[in-house]
């Protein structure tokens, strides 16, 4: 057991620290804001960070790091794709073009670009009504990531519940104390703290167990421990792919590294972040940072995450998802405690805690944004309206909150990741053609993309309702209506619906295009002014 | 034959690991390599954007 009074005085201290900040940065008026319109850079360390830490959450470092533990070292692939395509991709070929666009629009959120883009109300509303009401499915698997580490370090005198509620109120805290604003210090501090966190752990993994090689052997040694049930899913081994093919092979590559890996493209609350700066040239000197900043947050969770398994074999007998009692969510909290020392396991708290919440203050602010002017003043009330904005988005806010907490009890162990998956999956089918359209293709139509967003969200849902089996037969409607678990038979029964509903969505809009009336040639034109 | 990277002797394996590394490696060359490109002057509607995006953050 750690020493609770310790800890709570320094998590107390770490919160007066980012109130701090975020008081100095506001009296300062040194945001991103006032960078950009003085005609200022903007420190390629703080719109680096910034960005990395909204990305990288306890979702993140817990539940994909514990999923690491079950699944091995091919999850790595995912980091790849965090880098490849969260960062290079979206960064170069993305982030320049959306703050350009979203300075000709004036768009303010990611479904008001969209909107505007296509000159329709409808997209935008549409698209904010969907991550309002599917965005809590993702920050209650934030939530969860940060309540099972406090769990586990606070165990016996604090249950899932207790630091559920406890996580909650320093949530609730940081946002009412402006939190929401991302003042460049906290964000910095923040994003810097999880560095450190993540290359000490890392450090400390390899070090304890003999170095990089000798670890990964060590790991390829115990593949004889894998549970028979999950070698016949198709488990080869931690340091090998599951088999080809198999029902672990497409959760691992479908749901996890393609649902996260390019959904992340289409996140609401990291599009916006490249309307904040100056240039191209401040995401240019961003890209460097931002790389290495990712690779040592999920590469370090990863490798963390899998090897874990060596340490408790050597010290317990027993494989990480034995420890965890068959819950992946909490393989790293139980990792942390159990391997680090104590003053380790206080900064991984802070480190956690920074994680969590730059993440949900900007998931809970793109949420209540959905709601207030997406939904109800640009769709409801068609822009006339303006009165109630700010109250409904702080409905929106505390809306969202409650949903989220309630999501934080209600759902089942094992969920982070797969919650995780499913909201970036579901927003690069919806999204995903419309956004590239939106950047790249003067000629997509209105009608084209939202084709393309009825095809990619009705689909989805179609899919997770009646051919996933694990959602289908979780949700129950397809056993109420048609009595049996899923539609489909094995592969499909497995394959994420990213896979079939993305390439379904792409040709859905680019076909209604070729057929449907132009948008005029001015729009356009304003659209992609100095491109 | 089976190459082994760093103790991983699955090509899967080792190759995501080596990628990861790889596309870090160019991330920080590309920054670096245009560290002093894309500059751009502030446009009207760049000001207009900020000025319009604190009305929003302060009613908040």
């Amino acid at each position: 057991m750690n020493n609770l009074m310790m800890l709570t005085v320094i998590v107390v201290l770490y919160l007066f620290v980012i109130a701090w900040l975020g008081w100095y940065g506001y009296k300062k008026t040194k945001n991103t804001l006032d960078y950009l319109v003085a005609g200022r850079d903007t420190h390629p360390f703080i719109m680096s960070l910034s960005y990395g830490a909204t990305f990288i959450s306890t979702s993140a470092i817990v539940g994909f790091g514990g999923a690491a533990a079950l699944f091995g070292m091919g999850l790595l692939w995912l980091t790849f794709l965090n880098i490849f395509v969260g960062i290079i991709i979206a960064f170069i070929v993305f982030g320049k073009r959306t703050r350009k666009m979203g300075h000709n629009l004036d768009a303010h959120t990611f479904p008001e670009l969209l909107g505007l883009r296509f000159q329709s109300r409808f997209i935008q509303w549409f698209a904010g009504l969907i991550i309002f009401l599917f965005m809590p499915l993702y920050s209650a698997a934030v939530l969860i990531g940060a309540a099972r580490f406090i769990e586990t370090t606070f165990a016996p005198q604090v249950n899932f519940n207790v630091a559920l509620l406890i996580y909650t109120l320093i949530i609730c805290a940081y946002v009412l104390a402006g939190g929401l604003k991302g003042v460049m210090y906290t964000d910095a501090l923040q994003g810097a703290i999880m560095f450190v966190g993540m290359i000490i752990l890392l450090a400390f993994t390899y070090i304890k167990l003999g170095g990089i090689t000798a670890a990964h052997q060590a790991l390829a040694n115990i593949s004889n421990l894998v549970p028979a049930k999950l070698v016949e899913q198709g488990h080869q081994g931690w340091t090998h792919m599951p088999a080809l093919g198999s029902p672990l092979w497409w959760s691992l590559i479908s749901t996890i590294v393609m649902g996260v890996g390019i959904g992340v493209l289409t996140q609401p609350q990291l599009a916006v972040r490249f309307m904040t700066v100056k240039s191209s040239k401040e995401i240019n000197r961003a890209v460097s940072i931002g790389g290495i900043f990712i690779l040592c947050m999920t590469g370090v969770a990863f490798i963390v995450g899998a090897l874990s398994n060596v340490y408790f074999v050597n010290t317990l007998g027993k494989i990480s998802l034995a420890v965890a009692k068959g819950n992946v969510d909490a393989v790293i909290p139980a990792y942390i405690n159990a391997a680090l020392p104590t003053w380790f396991v206080y900064l991984f708290m802070l480190t956690l805690l920074s994680a969590a919440m730059s993440t949900s203050s900007s998931q809970f602010h793109a949420m209540g944004t959905a709601i207030g002017r997406d939904f109800f003043e640009k769709g409801i009330w068609e822009g006339k309206n303006t009165k109630y904005t700010v109250l409904l988005t702080r409905l929106g806010i505390v809306f969202g909150v409650i949903v989220t907490v309630i999501l934080g009890f209600k759902l089942p162990d094992n969920i982070i990741a797969l919650a995780t998956a499913i909201f970036f999956g579901l927003c690069a089918s919806t999204f995903l053609p419309t956004y590239i359209g939106a950047l790249f293709i003067k000629e997509m139509t209105k009608a084209g993309v939202i084709a393309s967003m009825m095809t990619g969200f009705f689909g989805t849902a179609f899919w997770l309702l009646f051919i996933h089996q694990k959602e289908s037969a979780a949700l129950g409607l397809c056993k109420f209506i048609f009595d049996q678990p899923t539609l489909a038979s094995y592969p499909w029964t497995v394959v994420d619906p990213i896979v079939v509903i993305l390439p379904i969505s792409l040709i859905i809009a680019v076909i209604v295009s070729l057929f449907t009336s132009k948008l005029t040639k001015e729009h356009v034109n304003a659209c992609f002014k100095h491109f | 034959m089976i190459m082994t990277v760093l103790g991983i002797d699955d090509a899967g394996v080792w190759l995501a690991y080596l990628l990861c590394i790889l596309s870090t490696v160019y991330s920080i060359w590309y920054g670096i390599a245009n560290w002093n490109k894309g500059d751009e002057e502030v446009l009207p509607e760049d000001k207009k954007w900020v000025e319009d995006e604190k009305k929003a953050e302060e009613g908040l």
